[in-house]
């Protein structure tokens, strides 16, 4: 098979870590060669943050290109737009409606561009839009935003639910598991 | 066992099963983690040196009396280390040292991107770079073979996207050597120059020897495919050629970065038809090859600057872009800021208001540099604010006296701002020294530090009093402030700052992220007392911004409820008591 590639972005402190983890973690007990290519560190304060998945039969590089990737999960509205040049042809967007204003917005140098995926869509790009924060606290936590979105992306994978479940389990510490396990179900049944 | 691990965890395993006793590190993305990791391992001590060059001696200490060690840092931190480093290589060791380095092309959290490949040159000892995590353990473990086989410090060079990124691991057993009984050695381990001088053959002789090894040993490895390109690759630019041209080209696959094999390169040279080097940062391979006369496309083809991928190897090569589709509209930087409650925001706020100029250092507050706050003039390295304001306040000649300042973490304080407050003090400055003690090294991923009153397994250890020390080091004027109290913090600074002598203000707040610290309920605004003067935009905190009315609003989720801007609200609209804002739902509140 042809490499996959995945791209987990969102604003420092969101969670994307624990996302790529759980999913390596899926791809792992799948039999998948794989690579996640994270950045620790200043970006992690508030910034745009990005972190890689690329799973197949052999991996090399653990970064994805211009044009490479299947998925773009996006934790935040705009930051779906910034990544959004990653995507293959026939590629997705799965991201979170909400909006977090970046520093140069904030003190007015700087416009939010609100119909951002409005123009992407009508660039023919395909987008799986939902107010992932709202279903994370239905679930218990606003924290759990990467984990509704996990949901939703696994709609799209021929991987048995349980076997999802199984990893939130093996991935998240015991007392956020059932928490996560209904954010996870929220977002898998969105738009259902 | 086979596991998915970070670059960082996979050299932890490796120095595990290499049998390591001793790991001692300063903190620096991107080599952080392989301390940590090594440290959730009971049978290594660990511990989180002041600086770099106490972590690499302790190391050199543990080698001695025979045990397997090893140290870790960023490409920087090997500048401070590199005192001791270069005289390791003229007294080898006793049992294995392994110094782990990590570069940052592309400098996602460094001051510069230098290529830490050139001081295994200057100091003439080997040094392996892994491609993946299966590498990073396998070649930890080798370095130890080497360090001992040879009688060698081996640094293990790391970058960003080998460090940082997970692949498939298969775990071993530990096999710990047999200990050494120390026996004294003066001819070894004393570096006088009647000793210096019989050592410096040795380490000649040593990297020939070494270069015999490079050119037999597998762990540089020829991968013949296409013999039109012939491409010599290290480390992550090895997956990016594997990536673009599979068995498209034939690859020299460096593991051993210094010394370089000769014989080798020359062999696989005349098996291509054209040769490139492909490495980030310096032409380091490329000028070697030109050395041996072997003629190489290097640096006129892939740029020094920033870090490679397989797009930008696709492009050099003239290869077609993939499609791809962008958006018309502009989209807003997104660049790291102080977090929401951030005990430096409330300093850096009062020195930014009263115009003060500051010499910054490394660590989170650097952020302080950023609009709207813009408080910083400087940031050079590890301890430079300390002593870079000595040098400005005597060229001054008293002109910097009273509207100059310097910030340094407490971290960064203990690193190297101690030599540089003794300075001012003994050479007669008079500096005001702010040290931001957040009671944590922040920006790395919260560790601990010699002033937290813990160690790096969490476990209470001596915690150094900052008042007692900056007394001791000859400073009369010590005090502490409370950074979210701008009042106090203001009459502080202006004191200070007038005082006819030098003086340190502490301004203690632990980082708003630490565990044990509670956040308090979030601050709401009322719009009907909100006047859209903006006064509260100048803190440049991420939880407030002007909404579609004009008027500020707060992002409960955000917010932790510290109170600089309900201090600074002219009109009292800033307040804990809940209003009409309070009752939608956060995910409307945010950016409406």
């Amino acid at each position: 098979m042809e490499t996959k590639g995945i791209v987990i972005c969102g604003v420092g402190g969101q969670g994307s870590l624990l996302a790529s983890k759980l999913l390596g973690k899926v791809l792992v007990n799948e039999g998948y060669d794989i690579k996640v290519s994270e950045v620790h560190g200043m970006s992690q304060r508030g910034g745009s943050v990005i972190t890689y998945v690329r799973y197949g039969e052999k991996v090399y590089s653990p970064v994805v290109q211009s044009g490479e990737a299947d998925f773009v999960i996006s934790f935040e509205r705009i930051e779906a737009a910034r990544y959004a040049h990653l995507l293959r042809k026939g590629g997705i967007i799965i991201t979170n409606t909400q909006r977090i204003d970046p520093m140069p917005v904030i003190i007015g140098a700087a416009e939010y561009p609100e119909n951002i995926l409005d123009e992407l869509t009508a660039k023919g790009v395909q987008i799986e839009a939902m107010d992932a924060l709202s279903l994370a606290q239905q679930a218990g936590s606003v924290k759990a935003v990467n984990i509704v979105l996990m949901g939703q992306l696994a709609k799209h994978f021929h991987i048995g639910y349980e076997k999802w479940i199984a990893a939130i389990e093996q991935t998240v510490k015991p007392q956020f598991v059932e928490m996560n396990k209904k954010a996870f179900e929220l977002g898998y049944h969105f738009g259902e | 066992m086979k596991e998915l691990m970070i670059g960082n965890a996979a050299v932890a395993r490796g120095l595990y099963e290499a049998g390591v006793e001793v790991v001692s590190s300063y903190p620096g993305t991107p080599s952080t983690e392989i301390t940590e990791f090594a440290a959730t391992y009971n049978d290594i001590y660990c511990e989180w040196a002041p600086n770099e060059k106490v972590a690499m001696e302790t190391a050199f200490g543990a080698s001695l009396r025979g045990v397997r060690a090893a140290c870790a840092m960023k490409h920087v931190g090997l500048n401070v280390a590199a005192d001791p480093l270069f005289t390791l290589s003229y007294t080898g060791v006793t049992g294995g040292l392994v110094v782990c380095v990590a570069d940052d092309p592309g400098m996602h959290s460094s001051q510069n991107e230098q290529d830490s490949r050139h001081y295994a040159i200057a100091a003439k000892v080997p040094m392996l770079e892994p491609a993946d995590s299966a590498e990073c353990k396998e070649f930890a473990k080798l370095a130890f073979d080497i360090s001992e086989q040879f009688d060698t410090p081996c640094l293990l060079r790391m970058c960003t996207r080998i460090a940082h990124a997970q692949s498939v691991v298969e775990t071993g057993e530990r096999i710990v050597p047999e200990k050494k009984s120390y026996e004294k050695n003066p001819q070894k381990f004393i570096m006088a120059p009647a000793n210096a001088i019989r050592r410096h053959p040795f380490v000649e002789e040593r990297t020939a020897k070494l270069v015999e090894y490079a050119e037999t040993s597998p762990v540089n490895r020829i991968e013949m495919g296409d013999t039109k390109i012939g491409i010599i690759a290290t480390g992550a630019c090895y997956q990016y050629c594997k990536e673009v041209f599979g068995e498209g080209a034939s690859i020299l696959k460096i593991g051993m970065v210094n010394p370089l094999p000769v014989q080798k390169i020359r062999d696989f040279a005349a098996k291509v038809e054209k040769l490139y080097v492909v490495e980030e940062l310096d032409g380091v391979i490329e000028s070697h090859c030109k050395n041996i006369g072997v003629e190489v496309i290097g640096k006129e083809m892939f740029t020094p600057l920033g870090e490679f991928s397989q797009k930008s190897i696709a492009e050099a090569f003239g290869l077609p872009a993939k499609e791809t589709v962008t958006a018309d509209t502009q989209i807003p930087v997104r660049p790291p800021v102080m977090c929401s409650g951030c005990p430096h925001r409330g300093m850096f706020y009062i020195l930014s208001k009263n115009k003060i100029t500051v010499l910054g250092d490394i660590g989170c507050y650097t952020l302080g540099s950023a609009a709207p706050l813009t408080a910083l003039d400087s940031t050079l390295c590890m301890g430079a604010s300390i002593s870079g304001l000595h040098g400005f306040a005597k060229a001054a000649q008293g002109e910097a006296d009273h509207n100059t300042v310097c910030v340094i973490g407490d971290s960064t304080f203990m690193h190297s701002g101690m030599t540089g407050l003794a300075n001012i003090a003994y050479n007669g400055s008079k500096a005001t020294v702010i040290i931001l003690d957040n009671s944590i090294t922040g920006m790395t991923g919260h560790q601990q530090n010699p002033t937290t009153g813990y160690n790096i397994k969490g476990d209470p250890a001596t915690k150094i009093n900052l008042e007692a020390l900056c007394h001791s080091l000859g400073i009369n004027r010590v005090r502490v402030v409370d950074p979210y109290n701008l009042e106090e913090t203001e009459k502080a600074v202006k004191e200070e700052l007038a005082a006819d002598e030098a003086s340190v203000i502490i301004s203690r707040r632990p980082c708003v992220l630490l565990k044990y610290v509670k956040p308090k309920k979030p601050v709401f605004v009322d719009p009907d007392k909100c006047r859209s003067c903006k006064r509260c935009m100048k803190l440049g905190c991420p939880s407030i911004h002007i909404g579609a009315d004009g008027k500020a609003a707060i992002d409960t989720t955000l917010c932790v409820g510290c109170g600089v801007c309900e201090q600074l609200c002219p009109f009292g609209a800033i307040g804990h008591e809940e209003s009409t804002m309070a009752e939608l739902p956060p995910a409307q509140c945010v950016g409406k």
